[in-house]
């Protein structure tokens, strides 16, 4: 069951996804930015749902754990979605969106695939291993298009502050995912990463976005170039 | 083999991605012009250094929260952390690094300062709403 600890976790990060929903819609960006507060809005759902399935069956379970992965899955998926919303807005002028997401949803099938036939050749545990490998490589995809997306906006000079911060707190979390999963690939015993690492990972983006939805105004610039770790 | 790979290249592109971000949250309070009075209670007279973030931060601890600096705030903390070890570790082999963290380190400062005039401002409503009470 949840100690006092987990529970303050988790009621915090619904509070926290359910923040950035109320901060989009005061300030009137929530079609605008829709597949962000989608994504936000279904990872709500998906906590109080796997809120409820803890208690009913207890955090060791192997009902959590499926339902966890799948769950996490599917929620990586809709992150994707977000990114290529993300690509539309900033090759916008240059009408690329059509190739932009042909690309996107080829490179997710390929992933999807590739995890597949690694664990296919490799374990008799086929979903467990599968799922674990699968958001591993997920999120590993979502960086190395979040970095291709953040090197666009420093080419095409885009400025809005607003899509920066959007891109830059996506980078930090798929990293941060990334190199968590695949911690726990290479040493599968090891269990702080799942119980503390994850969910203060998972603090990042409602934390961020809410930031960014309250704070930055739409209208608000900002010179890229000054932004990045190596000057151009 | 693969998941090695994966784990030291998110790990360089966490730091690259948090340490832009950082600075992101820092250009957008660049361009607030300080107050004379939080200048002198933060003990800035021409430019922000490193030196007075720890001091701006203890002020602006003293100061209630506003919601909206709950997750700038601290990631500026942490960057700050960040770059002191770097003053401490690889900028004493680099000199053009030294100059690197200074600079960053007086802005973060500089943005500590921003929240903590934002923090009194905040302060001197609610006490005129209470006193309106």
């Amino acid at each position: 069951m949840l100690g006092p600890t987990q529970f303050l976790v988790w009621s915090l990060g619904i509070l926290l996804e359910a923040t950035v929903l109320v901060c989009a819609a005061a300030r009137h960006s929530f079609r605008r930015y829709f597949f962000l507060n989608l994504y936000m809005g279904t990872t709500l759902l998906v906590e109080i749902s796997r809120f409820q399935i803890v208690r009913s069956f207890g955090f060791s379970s192997q009902e959590f754990a499926y339902f966890y992965y799948y769950s996490d899955a599917l929620l990586t998926i809709l992150l994707y979605f977000v990114l290529i919303s993300l690509y539309a807005l900033v090759f916008d002028e240059m009408n690329a969106g059509s190739h932009v997401r042909l690309g996107a949803v080829l490179l997710l099938a390929g992933t999807a695939l590739f995890s597949y036939a690694v664990i296919y050749q490799s374990s008799g545990k086929i979903l467990s291993r599968f799922m674990i490998e699968l958001s591993q490589n997920l999120y590993f995809v979502g960086l190395v298009l979040t970095f291709v997306l953040w090197g666009a906006i420093l080419k095409l000079r885009e400025t809005r502050t607003r899509v920066i911060q959007f891109v830059l707190s996506l980078g930090v979390y798929f990293s941060a995912f990334a190199a968590t999963y695949a911690l726990r690939n290479l040493f599968p015993n090891l269990d702080w990463p799942r119980t503390y690492l994850v969910p203060a990972i998972g603090f990042l983006l409602p934390l961020a976005w809410a930031h960014a939805f309250w704070r930055v105004p739409e209208e608000a610039r900002l010179a890229p170039a000054r932004l990045a770790v190596v000057p151009r | 083999m693969m998941a090695a790979l994966i784990l030291v290249f998110s790990a360089a592109a966490m730091l690259q991605f948090f340490i832009s971000y950082c600075r992101s949250l820092i250009a957008t309070s660049a361009k607030q012009v300080l107050s004379a009075e939080v200048k002198d209670v933060a003990g800035i007279h021409t430019r922000a250094s490193g030196d007075d973030f720890k001091r701006i931060m203890q002020l602006l601890h003293l100061c209630p929260a506003r919601p909206e600096d709950r997750n700038s705030v601290p990631a500026i903390g942490a960057y700050f952390s960040l770059l002191n070890f770097l003053r401490a570790t690889l900028a004493r082999i680099v000199p053009s690094m030294r100059a690197w963290t200074e600079s960053e380190r007086g802005q973060c400062a500089y943005f500590a300062a921003v929240a903590l005039e934002r923090r009194i401002s905040f302060s001197r409503h609610m006490l005129a709403q209470q006193i309106d009470a």
